[in-house]
């Protein structure tokens, strides 16, 4: 065990210091960037310049980079990831409301992507070249092709045309006067248009990495012993292939994390979810520094976070990390 | 090659044909706009006229319905016939961006209006904005996968062929830009750049970013060939022999690494004209009155304008068509390469 905890260790550093390289790329962006947040305010002749050089400097931003980010990494350590012009507030507790939402709607996506697409990789998989797989193939490789700025709106579309699902926003207006029962569920229903549109346009690649490893695995010979020894179908496949061929797919967690970070970005802009990618978006739009830095953060934390999960995982499930087999790279 | 990859390449070539020569192809200037057909639905196109039957199309001019029920809406009015001419004078552009030119491969004799796909909230003829549109978006997709390739195939190749700290330092910065959520990290960077500049600088800008976020995956894949290609017996004599780091680079490792190039650029190509239009879409990108499939778009983002018209639905059906075409191609590239190495 004690090799197992060496790997997380290293995973962990490997970790942190992605999130340092991240931070500092994020200011060295900023450095090259021409224009600021007060180029508005520059072209306003109420405003003297004076005030603006005021300005920049209670926000310290006349100090050069390695001051600047010297200090912000020192805010950053004690959770304080600086402060938002626009919505003149700090920008951890900004962050935090809106990641909640974030985490909600990619965390069900990603539950609801594996609960669908494992099963159904390994049952198309078993039945190779059937009509089901070919049918399931061909929707796979249509739905990894089409863009998901695209599969947002249309099924957006679908479901203001029809009424179907509820569109927009988190909660209903009067969400406050509600039981806590009634709650959990007007948050359920306005969950479900978003997060169909993030499994659909996710699930293709957990799916085609399932059926291909357990293909690659159903011609081993512990499947063919187990089959020889009169073990049922759905026990074969459950048991004795898919504990092997989980682990390029549960390596892919962290890259799946990854995708469905950037999707849920476009999903929570088109059906108005009050999550981290509205508010990127409107700093971005305000050039809001701090907040999008801090907003990169929090998405790549999240990453991390994924990775590690993965690792975790993967610790737990493959013996030959475990036992110091295999150096995973 | 098989039929249909024939017919995937023939139909892709199409469309890039169809595109550069989009001025020519669109009736009317993209940017022109006639606030009296806001949102007017296509014209259909009609044979049997008042005076018999035509072999000449012709289409009615679109009145505005002032009473009724459908107040506001649109109906024909078919007391004068417009008929389809080929090659027809009209709004002048450059072609080439060279030749001052004026000719059009089709239209109608003015006032009337030929509206394949209906025209747009201010009244722009949604056709010629769908052509001119897709010309910025697949030439932001070419360019970027062009940036990216060129930037990740030189660190790839750097890596893999000196190899030792070289290899560890260049993979380590692969790894941190390979776990970033890209779109996130996009708009952190776009969000950086001057928010009002020329339509033509925002293009450069924003393709040299989306290029430039993606070179890790062809650097990791690049390096990893050469690496291979570098140990194998041939290099390894060729190198004994005295052969000079050029040498080898052009003898050698760069005839083994097109293959996977070409096959990385037609999978990136759709994914990076997706990437321009998400980014135009949220108003990031590519900004009016230039038109691109991802701002033109973002009319939809109204609920009222996303159920009623459409035909304004046109360029989500272009941007698929392509994207379809191009993953479907590069599937074909990509089990080519396999077969090949195996």
């Amino acid at each position: 065990m004690s090799y197992g905890l060496r790997y997380l260790g290293r995973r962990f550093v490997r970790a942190i210091l992605l999130l340092i390289a991240l931070s500092f790329l994020c200011f060295l962006f900023t450095e090259m960037a021409p224009g600021s947040f007060f180029d508005e305010m520059r072209l306003n002749p109420q405003i003297s310049p004076e005030t603006i050089a005021a300005l920049r400097s209670h926000y310290g931003l006349d100090q050069p980079l390695i001051v600047r980010y010297g200090r912000w990494m020192r805010s950053a350590l004690r959770a304080d990831l600086g402060y938002s012009i626009a919505y003149n507030s700090p920008v951890t507790p900004l962050l935090w409301s809106r990641a909640k939402n974030t985490v909600l709607l990619a965390g069900t996506a990603l539950l609801l992507t594996w609960i669908f697409g494992v099963p159904l990789g390994v049952w198309t998989a078993a039945r190779r070249g059937g009509f089901l797989d070919r049918t399931v193939s061909f929707a796979c490789s249509f739905l990894l092709s089409v863009p998901e700025l695209i599969i947002a709106i249309g099924l957006l579309a679908i479901a203001v045309r029809w009424h179907l699902l509820r569109v927009g926003g988190m909660m209903s207006a009067d969400f406050e006067s509600f039981s806590p029962w009634a709650r959990v569920q007007d948050i359920l229903v306005h969950l479900a248009l978003p997060v169909s549109i993030l499994v659909l346009s996710e699930i293709a690649i957990i799916l085609r990495h399932v059926r291909t490893s357990v293909l690659a695995e159903l011609g081993a010979p512990h499947v063919q012993a187990a089959r020889a020894l009169g073990i049922g179908q759905v026990r074969l496949l459950f048991r004795h292939v898919l504990p092997v061929a989980a682990n390029p797919a549960i390596s892919l967690l962290g890259f799946s994390l990854a995708g469905l970070l950037s999707g849920s970005l476009i999903v929570e802009v088109v059906c108005g979810w009050p999550g981290l990618g509205p508010l990127l978006l409107e700093a971005a739009l305000s050039r809001d520094l701090y907040l999008v830095i801090g907003g990169i953060l929090f998405s790549s934390l999240f990453m991390a976070g994924g990775y590690l999960v993965a690792d975790l995982l993967l610790l737990a499930i493959d013996p030959r990390i475990r036992n110091d087999v295999a150096e995973e790279n | 090659m098989a039929l249909k990859t024939s017919i995937t390449i023939a139909a892709l070539a199409a469309i890039h044909l169809v595109l550069l020569a989009a001025d020519f192809c669109a009736p009317y200037d993209p940017a022109l706009q006639d606030r009296e057909l806001s949102y007017a639905p296509p014209t259909p196109a009609h044979f049997k006229g008042s005076t018999g039957v035509h072999l000449r199309p012709f289409v009615c001019a679109w009145t505005t319905v002032m009473e009724g029920e459908d107040a506001g809406g649109y109906k024909e009015d078919c007391r004068h016939e417009y008929p389809l001419r080929f090659f027809v004078r009209g709004a002048s552009y450059k072609f080439a961006g060279v030749y001052e030119a004026n000719l059009h491969l089709f239209g109608t004799d003015a006032p009337g209006k030929i509206l394949f796909a209906g025209t747009d909230g201010y009244g722009r003829d949604e056709f010629s904005r769908l052509l001119c549109g897709g010309r910025i978006s697949i030439a932001a997709g070419l360019i970027a996968t062009f940036i990216a390739l060129l930037s990740g195939g030189l660190v790839g190749i750097i890596a893999g062929y000196f190899g030792r700290w070289v290899d560890e330092a260049l993979m380590g910065v692969t790894e941190v830009f390979l776990s970033l959520p890209w779109l996130y990290f996009l708009l952190g960077v776009r969000a950086f750049l001057p928010l009002h500049l020329s339509a033509l600088r925002t293009f450069f800008l924003l393709t040299g970013v989306i290029g430039l976020i993606g070179w890790a995956r062809p650097a990791r894949l690049v390096r990893g060939l050469v690496l291979s290609v570098r140990s194998r017996n041939y290099v390894l004599a060729a190198r004994g022999f005295g052969g000079s780091h050029v040498y080898l680079l052009r003898k050698h490792i760069l005839p083994e690494i097109w293959g996977l190039l070409l096959t990385q650029a037609v999978l990136l190509v759709p994914r990076y004209i997706a990437a321009e239009a998400t980014l135009s879409f949220f108003g990031l990108g590519v900004s009016e009155p230039v038109p691109s499939w991802g701002n033109m778009l973002s009319g939809l983002q109204q609920y009222s304008v996303l159920i009623s018209y459409r035909w304004l639905w046109a360029p989500a059906c272009a941007l698929v068509i392509t994207s379809v075409l191009y993953s479907s191609l590069a599937d074909v590239l990509h089990s080519r390469l396999e077969s090949q190495t195996t």
